[in-house]
Parts: structure tokens; sequence; C-alpha cells
């Protein structure tokens, strides 16, 4: 079943095009990894396709359902780009993650124990079973990393959208978030993982989809990170026209302009 | 006429009450807004209220009500700015406020009214509400209240991140609304208590000197309130008993220096507290060689004054900018 459908998806923001015409497919079970520059419109997509920013053109469809019609949020698990968890408040690693079941929680009732079952298991799948009670700023960076997963896998959603979860991230958390990503891939979840670079997530990715300048340069087998960088990858600077690998198969989104950029 | 038969005085009582109900009432609000870093959004509402307050004097209406409308408006108006997220919205805001305040000057004086009617309104005077004033700012506190509390994981979710909120189905908008018009009716609930150029006070410093102690969302909530009736209960009575002995104190300045006095105790415990906290957390970065125990004056252990954090199936101690765990004749680095 294909669980993003998206056609055409152009973004402008204040009038400049940051997505141009993105086609994708990501199908159940998937772990997509979505790479690119700085800029190149890993993010919008990532915004655009859980309604944070309004598609100038094109659709999108998310099970099925139209993005506008689209009211299913329990089914959608969302890792915003954060570098912290804390506010100006403190609040405890259980707070935190509690407050991803709310798309399933009905207002002024008490958590079920399904929800506390549900928010128990998201803390132990990251790795920070005992540090419920913690506030959230006592945490590292990879730890309150860690924290916003959890909130996400607290819904038990089948679609998550991860942005930049190991930017900044020391190496002990993002093995692991690694280990957390493999238990909810495991568990049949569809995963959309915004990174620049994928380290230690790089054995889980199934598909890599790498963009430049809001359209979609490669869409297939998994890259290595340099890779990634390569000039040849359609960078608008570089024309090399001989000699360009041919990156992909099966990835018929590709439309080359003239001079063979894409 | 002793010190208790004042307090027993209904002018005193009807104060308490008053003071009780816009204790609990003000942090609950002051809670979300300090979680948004807004702490100075109930000073902008408080000088927008001026104006409302000017306009009931100068139309010959409650002065409650006109306050409360203009506030609410003044608050959506300021949430509205602020989510736009103009570049200079700050700038907005601060010509919003003094606009407010000038205002609110400029009508009492076209109304004809002297200057002390206002300042009841700007420093408060909780010692002249009568029966309806109390019943009012009983409700309105109530309102505040239960719904602070009642709707407290949406509101705590739509404060700590806006955009997870919003992609878990919440109408964040709604909730950014809801608490925008929480505080202005806060803000007019507490200023016949505080004034409205102090009412933010008792908004934000219980919930600066509770969160110097809690460690999540909810005690600090609850003990922002708690704080926040000690204060304003206990700076009635305060200024009561130096009214009682001839000082002339008036009680909004007392609750507000009492609730500060509150965070300058708590203060230095809080930073203990967080130095405490950090040394718990492993040392990145520094990974010095094991080292023999022989270079220890003692064996680490619950009574040596090193701290002591649990680490697995063993417990480390913190020892000059590294942790040890002791393993056979050395130290282990963790």
């Amino acid at each position: 079943m294909s669980v993003i459908a998206a056609r055409n998806m152009t973004v402008a923001i204040g009038g400049r095009p940051v997505l141009r015409g993105i086609d994708l497919d990501v199908q159940d079970g998937d772990f997509v990894a979505l790479m690119g520059a700085n800029g190149s419109g890993k993010t919008t997509l990532v915004r655009a396709l859980t309604k944070l920013w309004p598609l100038t053109r094109g659709t999108a469809e998310l099970f099925g359902t139209a993005l506008d019609r689209f009211e299913a949020w329990h089914r959608i698990g969302y890792v915003p780009q954060r570098s912290t968890a804390a506010s100006g408040v403190p609040a405890s690693v259980g707070e935190v993650v509690a407050s991803g079941r709310l798309s399933r929680r009905r207002l002024l009732r008490p958590m079920s124990r399904a929800d506390r079952a549900a928010v128990r298991d998201a803390i132990d799948v990251v790795g920070l079973t005992g540090r419920v009670r913690d506030p959230v700023s006592h945490l590292s960076g990879g730890q309150q990393q860690r924290v916003l997963i959890a909130r996400a896998l607290a819904g038990e959603p089948d679609l998550f959208f991860l942005d930049e979860p190991t930017a900044g991230v020391d190496l002990p958390s993002q093995q692991a978030l690694a280990g957390a990503l493999a238990e909810v891939k495991r568990r049949g979840a569809t995963i959309v993982l915004v990174a620049h670079e994928l380290g230690p997530l790089a054995d889980l990715v199934d598909r890599a989809v790498v963009m430049r300048d809001g359209r979609i340069v490669h869409d297939g087998a998994p890259l290595a990170d340099h890779e990634v960088h390569d000039p040849a990858l359609g960078d608008p600077h570089t024309h090399h026209h001989h000699g360009r690998p041919r990156l992909s198969d099966h990835a018929p989104e590709i439309r080359l302009g003239p001079g063979g950029r894409a | 006429m002793s010190f208790a038969e004042l307090l027993s005085l209904p002018f005193m009582q009807r104060a308490m009450l008053a003071a009780l109900f816009t204790g609990l009432a003000a942090p609950a609000v002051g809670t979300y807004i300090v979680q948004r870093r807004l702490a100075l959004m109930g000073d902008g509402i408080g000088h927008v209220a001026v104006t409302g307050v000017a306009l009931g004097l100068l139309t010959g209406t409650s002065p409650t009500w006109t306050a409360i409308v203009v506030a609410i408006l003044g608050a959506v108006l300021i949430e509205v700015i602020r989510e736009r997220g103009h570049t200079n919205g700050d700038l907005a805001l601060a010509l919003l406020f003094y606009g407010g305040l000038a205002g609110g000057v400029l009508i009492t004086g076209l109304a004809g009214q002297s200057a002390t009617k206002l300042q009841q309104y700007l420093f408060g005077s909780i010692l002249t509400l009568n029966a309806g004033d109390v019943l009012v700012t009983m409700g309105l506190a109530a309102l505040v209240i239960v719904v602070c509390v009642g709707l407290s994981p949406q509101l705590f979710a739509a404060s700590q991140d806006p955009e997870f909120a919003r992609v878990a189905g919440l109408n964040v908008r709604a909730y950014n609304l809801a608490i925008a018009v929480l505080a202005a009716v806060s803000v007019t609930v507490a200023m016949r208590t505080v004034g409205l150029l102090l009412v933010s006070a008792l908004m934000v410093v219980p919930v600066a000197t509770s969160q110097q102690l809690t460690r999540s969302f909810r005690t600090t909530l609850g003990a922002a309130m708690v704080l926040g009736t000690l204060a304003s209960v206990g700076g009635l009575i305060v200024a009561a008993f130096a009214s009682y002995r001839g000082a002339n104190v008036a009680t909004g300045p007392a609750i507000v220096l009492l609730s500060l006095a509150g965070f300058v105790v708590t203060w230095p415990l809080g930073v203990w507290l967080r130095r405490r906290a950090r040394l718990r957390e492993p040392f990145l970065g520094v990974t010095p060689d094991e080292h023999e125990t022989t270079d220890h004056p003692h064996e680490h252990g619950p009574e040596c004054g090193h701290l002591a954090v649990p680490h697995g199936d063993h417990v480390d101690y913190v020892h000059d900018g590294h942790r040890h765990a002791p393993h056979e004749r050395h130290y282990d680095e963790h």
C-alpha cells in the first residue's frame, strides 16, 4: 500500500520556490532517507507532508487520503528539527513523552492504562528507562533527541517523519537512536528520515532520496555519505556532461533538463 | 481592637478571599506564559488594560468589565502579532503597550477623574472591594484555574512544542488564543489585588521560584499556585499588620515583595541543585587514565563526600572532574 503519494508537489515560501514539482511514493514499511545539502528542501518537504506548510501546487496523499482532508494524526509520528526538548519551565522526560499520546487521548480524560504502557514502552525503546522523572533539561543533546523520538513513538504511529535527529548528536546517542529506529522498523512502521549524514543509521536505510534545489535528483539505492555530496548529482554549478554516472534505473521522477540538469 | 479582630472585619474577609483566588489563578496561567518564554506578556496586557479601566471611568460603566474586554482584545492582538512572527514583532508589542498606558491616563483625564481613582487600578486597592467585586473575582479566577488545570496536557504540549502539537492533531492556534484570553482575564482579576502595573509579578515570580526546585511541569504548576497563594494572602496579612501598627503599607507592593523574597531565598538552592545535576552527567571527551587506588587517601564509599552516581551495576564517584568506579586495585574512568 502506498503510504505517501505526492504528485507535482510545489511549495513557495515568500514567493520563492522551495519545492519544485516533487513526485514521491513511499510504500508501507519503507525506510527512506531524505538527503541533500542545506537548503535543498528536505525539511520543507516533510513540513508540507505534515501540513505545517501549505502546498502551492500539486497534491499529496497520506494513507490514501488527500492531505487537505487528512485527520488521522494518530497514524503520524513527527520528530521536528530541534536542538533541545526543553522549554521555559522544567518538564520531566515522562511528561514530554506523554504529550506524544495526545493524538489518541480525548479531552479531559486521564491517561488510560494503555496510554501509560505506551509511554513506558516508548521510553524503554530509546534506552532512557529509569530517567522518566528526570527533567529533560538535565539530559545531553543526544538524550534529548531520544526523548523527542520517544514522544513520537508513544502515539504508536504507522508513519514516522524524523527531521535531522542525528544533527549534533554524540556517537553513543546516535547508536542508541539507530537501535530505537531498528526496533520501530521491525514493528513494521514506515520511516522518512531527513539526514545530512547517516552515520550509524546507514544500515537501516532501504532507499535514499536525494534533493537539490527543491528537486529530487536521486531516488533509489542508499548512497554513502560522500556520494550524496558528489557534484555529479545534479549540482547546478558544475556541468558534467560526460561520464555522468547513471545513478538510478528505477527513478522515473527524474526529469533531465537542458544540459543534463535535474 | 486586636489584630485578630481586624482580620475578622468584613472588608478584610473579602480581601482575603480575593487574595486567595487571585493567588491561585495568576500563577496557573503564568506557568504556561513562562513556558513559552513570554514572561513580559502579562505586563503588556496590564498596560493595555489601563485604557480599558479609563474607558470604564469615562463611560460610567464598571471598569472591571471594560478592562476585561480591552485586555482580551489586547491579548489576542499580541498573540496574532506573535504568531505572524514578524521580524519587528517585539517593536509592535512595545508600541501597543505604550499606547495602552498613555491612552488610559489621557482618557482618565478626559473623564474628569482624578489620578487617585486610576491609581486604585494601577497599584491595587484590595481593601475597597465590595461583595459583588469579590464574587466576580472568585468566578473569573475559578474559570482560569479550571481551564489551566483541566486542559493541562493539551496546553502543555502546545506550549512545549507547537509544531509537534499540530502534527499530533491539536488545534494549537485555539490553545494559544485560550492562553491569551486566560492571561487577560487573570490580569483583570489581579488588577484589584496587586494593580495593573504589578500584576505580571504575581503571574511570573511564583513560577520562577517554584522552578528552582521542581523537576516536572506538573509540580511546577502546583507549587507555583501554592506559592502565589502564600504570597498574596501573606502579603495582605503583612500589610494589614503593618497598618495596624501604624505604618502605611500598601497591599499590592507587599504581596509582590513577599513573592520576590521567596525567589531570593530559593534561588541559591536552585543553583546548588542544578550544579549537582550537571555533575551527574557523564563527562564527555575526557578519559583520563585509570589510576591506582593508592593515589587516594581513602576508599570511595557512601561516607566519602564525593557525589555518588548510580551507573548500571555499580556506583561511580565524581572526583576532580572525572568519574571513578572502583575496580580491583584501581579506578576505572567513566
